[in-house]
């Protein structure tokens, strides 16, 4: 199955809407332990992140780590959004590997994790990750580009306890959010 | 007489500190050749490197004007210009992100320091519990950065923050 035909139906549990930690919560700095994507607390938490990512407004975005779960799971959604050039609608993934990345730009990144910074990341556009679908467990190969990618580099990142601050170019490339979605 | 001079303004903000310190400066016919300045919590803190053959206490005559009414302190030194000893060396970005505690900073510079590190632009925020330090240093030649950046991770985990240190990026072109 592509992850593009995925619906979190296929989980076949309701997801419930947990707090969003912030930062300096240490869970947050904590690398994802691999989790076994069969599991019933892997499918729950699955249908957790994509119960949380649609209730909060301008997320695209949703890791383990940040509902207190260090584990290697998130997951994404950009298909609303105006950067977004391709995209697999909402799905979810397990013990996700980057495959090829290439063709670094900078960007401004904000995380509801650090709800009072913004930071210019340089991330590749052109992507190539592997995951398992929570569920079936099947293992999936993605290729996408431009937001979606930055997306899935900046989830990927949360799975191994790294958030964007981590990842800032220089100095001088935090700034203060203004307003929060 | 060095012909260099470093001058500080500090104190309470309010508009037009940086026009009455440039034009100061310009009357007496000096070169602004570096600057920086920032609001600190909203306390105004700029620093200017600044050329020409003129005397600090004339520099300090021309500018007393600014700090007249007492919100603003203004510093004249000379220096002179030096040669970047770490030309040879390489460049990092240092990221420190926890929760605020006094000694953070003095714990991770510490091991920048003890490799001969040296750290050319920091910067740090604070917002709610969240204390954010981001550094740009250079390391000399030859340094072991493997081991620099474990010391560093170790060293912020001491004091309970996550500590990171990655080689600064540049496009050649």
């Amino acid at each position: 199955m592509s992850p593009a035909d995925w619906t979190e139906q296929e989980l076949g549990v309701e997801g419930r809407v947990l707090p969003v930690l912030t930062a300096p919560d240490p869970v947050l700095s904590r690398p994802g332990e691999e989790v076994d994507p069969t599991d019933p607390a892997t499918v729950q938490l699955a249908a957790d992140l994509v119960a949380t990512m649609r209730v909060s407004p301008g997320c695209v975005g949703l890791a383990a780590q940040q509902v207190g779960v260090a584990a290697q799971v998130f997951c994404v959604d950009v298909s609303e959004h105006p950067k977004a050039r391709t995209h697999h609608g909402t799905f979810v993934l397990c013990n996700t590997e980057v495959v090829q990345a290439s063709r670094n730009q900078k960007a401004r990144e904000g995380c509801m994790s650090v709800p009072d910074f913004t930071g210019d990341v340089k991330r590749a556009t052109r992507l190539v990750v592997r995951g398992r679908l929570p569920g079936t467990g099947e293992e999936v190969e993605l290729e996408t580009d431009a937001f979606e990618a930055r997306a899935l580099l900046h989830e990927i990142d949360h799975t191994h306890g790294l958030l964007f601050i981590d990842r800032v170019a220089d100095a001088h490339a935090i700034h203060k959010r203004q307003t929060y979605l | 007489m060095s012909d260099l001079h470093a001058v500080t303004v500090l104190g309470h903000d309010r508009p037009g500190i940086i026009a009455e310190t440039t034009a100061g400066l310009a009357r007496l016919g000096l070169n602004v050749e570096d600057s920086t300045m920032t609001l600190l919590r909203g306390h105004f803190a700029m620093m200017l490197l600044c050329r020409g053959e003129v005397g600090g206490d004339a520099i300090e005559s021309e500018l007393a004007s600014l700090a007249a009414d007492g919100d603003l302190d203004v510093a004249v030194r000379s220096v002179t210009d030096r040669p970047d000893p770490y030309a040879a060396g390489s460049s990092w970005v240092l990221t420190v992100h926890g929760g605020d505690r006094p000694g953070i900073v003095s714990a991770v510079v510490a091991e920048v320091a003890s490799a001969g590190g040296n750290i050319t632009d920091l910067t740090t925020r604070l917002s709610g519990d969240l204390y954010l330090l981001l550094a740009e240093l250079d390391l000399p030649a030859g340094a072991d950065s493997d081991a620099v950046a474990e010391a560093i991770t170790r060293a912020g985990g001491e004091v309970g923050v996550t500590a990171t240190l990655r080689p600064a990026e540049a496009d050649e072109l």
